[in-house]
């Protein structure tokens, strides 16, 4: 099954791109202690433009080498993202499975609170979380996770709720296997692959909700971040315009490739079901 | 019936793109229908008799390709019509009918809207003073195809109808132009049986009354039987026997259409013994059950809407070896039956005997559980019965593995089993969208026999396959049940089905249970009108000529086709 | 369910997700670090001692949390929504001030986005299914243009756009919603605040736009397959009917539901926008908060935003009622 899996995954249009692009970003993030300096680090006169000698996208206000600090912040956006997105599936999936599961007044009452926390203009709640917890990275985390959960929460109920009354689940329940049992091996293949879609697309969403976060400063200061590279380029927009558009580019291209490769996991193991 | 055949096909062929099943869709196919005229087009799914149809309207689907021969239309050759040709033919000259009554009718718009469309779309009465007019002629439409209270349905929405009744507005769309030609392409199939009938008698009666041409699609022969004046049996798209109705379902020269014939279940009672004695192995005694109706608030009453009721005062015995069937249309409450009987749901009141010990209905789930293993089901649809990520072996053993056998144990059993059910070993490891409907329902019949059950629910378990696959594992479930002398209740909607393997029945209608009785009498004597009503419903097939011997005909048509298909 | 009775249950649920939100508000400052009378002075109120125990007097922070919460709610039903010591003005003043601005921007944004939106996704989803080669390349261009621009920082492309039309190409203004000084009054003033709307609602429109596109060509594409098209093609109606009458139709449904939900998103990017393009909405106002610390008009804020959510939600619901003939009984048998 896994070889089908792959095939189908690289036919999505850009998955494989996407998926090559991801993992050049993952080692420039995981390596750069080793091998780049400080992006704090000045390096060059201030505002120097691109393609000059050693300084490749140039300089920024204060002479820090642009290329540089633009690596660098791959590390926060990439583990600001994961870290999010498995708090919102830990908080998200919990509920979503509790209410699916549960049904009754205890599903009533959590979606309540999943309506609330849907209505609510995230973006104003994750800042407010993050300004009253102190400009960090946790508190960027539980701020992105705080809002994001009631999307998994849903998925995960309905498809618990709709997997329930599948032929197939009925059949199980009939032949005595146990709850525990029942959601193990009936129900919990079948949520995953809608599940691994949603997280790669919230990994996405989570790495544009913090690059926002920091560019209103509310990322880890000492953190090199795109948000704050974009943030910090606004005060010169008029002299040197060209510094925010690498930072941005860097963030899109990012959120394109985990965009791309989400849909590639949902082309194969929508296929996954049919055989082929 | 005489005069220029109204529409003409010769040597028809339809390509699929790369990649199909195979490389034709019909191929060589000829046909002519007549003035008034009713041809019907019998074939297994897969066929190519759905793209046929298609074909004629001009409305194939993007990949399928004119690859020869050619279709007219009172002579005039409609594969040179243009775009706009076509839409002036469209509802004008050519109409078509589908399958599904409610998904072929527009949820937005008013049946009344719909029909006007019609008109509209050809400039029909569509000056600016004509408004009334052309709502009048909607009305006399709707009245003609016999919708009560026509005034007043124009305003409701598809959802607000029966099925029956969406049927009649699509024919009162598919009419109001007068059409030289109308196209039906499986117009009962989902339609209850009493409903069937009189569909198809309007069909008919358009026929007659004006001499209008009609194209039936079909898979069910009882059809043919009803209404078809000629016709055209295809296989794999391949045209295999035509003639007039009459002569081919008396004396079919070709083995398949004779195979497909034998498959029709008959509909006529053999003669059986059950020794019903002792304690019986099930006691049902006064089921109630309500669906309460939905609310706008949590604490509001529900104002002026009752519920559903789906099973009033229900109770029936049965005993160990017989096989009871459970008869009704859509609504009747037999589902919600077969449900309660294995605990899927739960019912309101009632008793639920087993062997006189247990009651099923009010066992706490812990007690239950072991008891889960007496009494299993079937499901109805092959598709969804089983768990696509898991191995066949994996599916079988479900049962075994969960009341504690040993995986090497439980998965030997799966093997025996599947033998049993006619499967090869080497099914064990493969996933399930590598077999057939056919193939799948004997799946989860081994998977149902896994825990040595003494009751079996086949809830309208072959009621998804086609009739020829049909007749097979009706065969398999009596074999299994002689050996293993199991109590089956075979829950269906179709009536000579149940006359072909159940002793007695139960005849549902609205929640109640309006017959009960050996199977001889209900069809040789039935005392309460619907049963009556149902029993007219049947088609009958003309009687074959030169039958040797009932069953052995039947025997060697099954393994005919379970040659060909395997 | 009868028009009044659904739409009482819409309000009543409006009403509770509005009190949920003040729970929440009221939580949030219980639950940060640090002491609740600090943070809802300010950074500036806390230099005023005087101010912070009055402050703890009436939050009851000495008192059990249900009295603090009776306290709360007492509050709020005397509409006060806090006090912000930088500003010296009440929180509800300040939001209600910088409120129609947004509204302006959220309204013109959504206009652009769903007309924008539906458009593209539907050219798109019947260039996918009917159309031709050249309409094919179309439909995958809006394809592939939608997912590009979802996967765009709304604050940078703002910024972009800031860049693009303001300072490099000079044709609109960057920033305000009027000109500075030129005290334009009437028809002139109209004209004025039209051209600084441009940039910030069609930036924002586009973006939310994406998430139109992808709904309604989705929902397009599935409604293309049902039964009742075909019908509606086999009587002859021609293709333009058909995709707008049966198939649009049909696939506005999801749309406006799913759209509806969205609307919460579009409050948050209209506070993005609002910073970048300077923009004197809530969007500015919180970026004020936020650098000051000033918290009880970020609290203020979000119960004030989600309040305005309800109240779209209520109109969508409103709207999904008269959209769709089979809610509220009108398919009467």
């Amino acid at each position: 099954m896994t070889r089908g899996f792959l095939r189908r995954f690289v036919r999505a249009r850009g998955a494989a791109a996407g998926m090559l692009f991801l993992a050049v970003v993952a080692l420039v993030a995981l390596s750069a202690p080793l091998w780049l300096p400080s992006p704090w680090r000045m390096a060059g006169e201030p505002l120097l433009r691109p393609l000059q000698a050693g300084h490749p996208l140039g300089t920024d206000m204060l002479g820090r080498d642009v290329l540089i600090a633009l690596l660098w912040s791959a590390r926060v956006s990439l583990f600001v993202g994961l870290a999010a997105t498995v708090a919102t599936f830990a908080l998200g999936a919990s509920i979503g499975a509790l209410a699916g599961w549960c049904g009754g007044w205890i599903d009533r009452a959590l979606m309540a609170v999943t309506t609330l926390f849907q209505t609510v203009p995230q973006f104003a709640v994750a800042v407010t979380i993050a300004a009253v917890l102190g400009a960090s990275l946790e508190s960027t985390i539980v701020a992105i996770a705080a809002v994001s959960w009631p999307a998994i929460a849903r998925l995960v109920r309905g498809e618990f709720i709709g997997l329930a009354q599948r032929e197939f689940v009925l059949a199980a329940r009939l032949a005595g296997e146990s709850p525990t049992v029942l959601v193990r091996r009936q129900i919990l293949p079948h949520v995953w692959p809608p599940l691994a879609v949603l997280a790669a697309l919230m990994v996405a969403t989570a790495i544009l909700t913090e690059s926002a976060l920091s560019f209103l400063g509310l990322g880890d200061p000492s953190q090199m971040s795109w948000g704050f590279m974009i943030g910090a380029a606004r005060n010169v927009v008029r002299d040197a315009w060209w510094l925010s558009i690498w930072p941005g580019l860097a963030i899109v291209a990012t959120a394109l490739a985990i965009n791309r490769v989400g849909e590639g996991l949902r082309h194969a193991s929508a296929l996954a079901e049919h055989g082929r | 019936m005489s005069g220029a055949p109204l529409l003409s096909i010769e040597q028809l062929t339809l390509a699929l793109p790369a990649g199909a099943e195979r490389r034709d869709a019909v191929r060589d196919v000829s046909l002519t229908v007549a003035p008034g005229e009713v041809l019907c087009v019998v074939g297994a799914s897969g066929s190519g008799k759905s793209l046929l149809a298609a074909a004629i309207a001009g409305l194939l689907p993007r990949g399928v390709r004119h690859a020869g021969g050619r279709i007219a239309l009172r002579g005039r050759d409609l594969a040179q019509c243009s775009d706009a040709e076509w839409r002036a033919i469209r509802g004008r000259d050519v109409s078509m009918i589908f399958q599904e009554p409610l998904a072929a009718l527009n949820p937005l718009m008013t049946v009344g809207a719909q029909v006007d469309e019609v008109l509209r779309v050809h400039r029909v009465l569509s000056g600016r003073g004509d408004g009334a007019a052309r709502a009048a002629r909607v009305t006399a439409l709707l009245r003609d195809v016999g919708l009560p209270e026509p005034e007043r349905l124009r305003h409701a929405y598809p959802d607000a109808l029966s099925g029956g009744q969406r049927q009649r507005v699509l024919i009162a769309m598919a009419l109001a132009l007068e059409p030289a030609l109308l196209i039906a392409d499986e117009p009962t199939t989902a339609l209850d049986v009493t409903t069937q009938a009189r569909i198809l008698a309007l069909i008919e009666h358009a026929a007659r009354t004006r001499r209008t041409g009609v194209l039936l699609i079909t898979h069910d022969f009882g059809v043919v039987a009803r209404v078809a004046d000629r016709v055209v049996v295809l296989r794999d798209g391949e045209p295999v026997e035509s003639g007039r109705a009459a002569d081919v379902l008396r004396a079919p020269r070709h083995p398949y259409t004779r195979a497909l014939l034998d498959a029709v279940p008959h509909g006529r009672v053999e003669p059986r013994t059950v020794i019903r004695s002792g304690v019986p192995l099930l006691d049902v005694h006064g089921l109630h059950k309500r669906y309460a109706p939905r609310r706008a608030l949590p604490f509001l009453p529900a104002r002026g809407r009752r519920g559903v009721d789906a099973l009033i005062d229900v109770g029936f015995t049965l005993h160990a070896g017989e096989t009871l069937g459970i008869v009704g249309e859509s609504g009747s409450g037999k589902s919600t039956l077969a449900r309660a009987l294995v605990r899927l749901a739960r019912v309101d009141a009632g008793r639920i005997v087993l062997r006189g010990e247990h009651d099923l209905a009010r066992l706490a789930d812990n007690a239950l559980r072991p008891l889960r293993r007496e009494i299993q089901m079937v499901f109805q649809d092959p598709y969804a019965s089983l768990n696509t990520r898991q191995t066949i072996a994996q599916i079988v053993a479900t049962g075994p593995l969960a009341h504690g056998a040993g995986r090497r144990d439980a998965y030997r059993r799966a093997a025996e089993l599947l033998a049993q059910v006619g499967l090869p070993a080497d099914a064990l490891d493969r996933y399930p969208h590598a077999f057939s409907g056919g193939q799948r329902q004997r799946i989860s019949l081994a998977r149902a026999l896994a825990l040595d059950p003494s009751i079996l629910v086949a809830d309208e378990m072959v009621s998804g396959l086609d009739v020829s696959v049909q007749a097979q594992v009706l065969d398999l479930l009596a074999s299994v049940q002689r050996r293993r002398a199991m109590a089956i209740v075979f829950v269906t909607h179709d009536l000579r089905v149940a006359a072909q393997i159940c002793d007695r029945i139960a005849v549902m209608q609205a929640g109640r249970i309006v017959e009960l009785g050996d199977t001889a009498q209900v069809f040789g004597a039935a005392r309460h009108p619907y049963t009556r009503a149902l029993l007219d419903a049947m088609p009958v097939l003309p009687a074959r000529a030169a039958a040797s011997g009932t069953a052995d005909a039947a025997t060697r048509a099954h393994q005919r086709i379970n040659e060909e298909q395997s | 369910m009868n028009t009044a009775l659904r739409l009482t249950s819409t309000v009543l649920r409006g009403l509770a997700v509005v009190l949920g939100v003040l729970v929440v508000n009221f939580f949030l400052v219980r639950l940060a670090p640090g002491d609740p009378a600090l943070m809802l002075a300010g950074d500036a109120g806390s230099g005023d001692a005087a101010y912070v125990e009055r402050l703890r007097a009436q939050l009851g922070l000495s008192r059990p949390l249900v009295e603090q919460f009776a306290l709360y709610l007492r509050d709020l039903a005397h509409v006060d929504f806090g006090f912000s010591y930088r500003n010296q003005l009440p929180v509800l003043q300040l939001v209600l001030e910088r409120l129609p601005a947004t509204l302006l921007l959220m309204a013109a944004a959504f206009a652009v986005s769903v007309v924008a939106g539906v458009t593209a996704g539907a050219i798109a989803a019947y260039g996918e299914s009917r159309g031709g080669p050249w309409m094919r390349r179309i439909a995958r261009a809006i394809g592939a243009l939608a997912v590009i621009v979802y996967a765009t920082p709304l604050f940078w492309l703002s910024l972009m756009s800031v860049i693009a039309f303001s300072v490099v190409l000079g044709w609109l203004p960057s920033f305000g919603m009027e000109s500075v000084g030129a005290g334009y009054t009437g028809w002139r003033r109209a004209l004025d605040v039209a051209a600084h709307l441009v940039l910030p609602a069609t930036t924002l429109g586009l973006v939310y736009g994406a998430i139109y596109v992808q709904l309604t060509r989705a929902a397009m594409l599935e409604v293309i397959e049902r039964e009742f098209v075909r019908t509606a093609r086999a009587k002859g109606a021609s293709e333009p009917r058909v995709m707008i009458r049966h198939v649009l139709r049909n696939a506005l449904l999801p749309v406006v539901t799913l759209g509806g939900l969205q609307l919460g998103q579009l409050a948050g990017g209209a506070l993005v926008t609002e910073i970048v393009f300077a923009w004197p909405g809530l969007g500015g106002l919180m970026y004020d908060a936020l650098l000051q610390r000033d918290y009880p008009v970020l609290l203020g804020l979000i119960a004030v935003v989600a309040a305005l959510v309800v109240l779209f939600n209520a109109l969508t619901d409103l709207l999904y009622g008269i959209v769709d003939p089979r809610i509220d009984g009108r398919g009467a048998r």
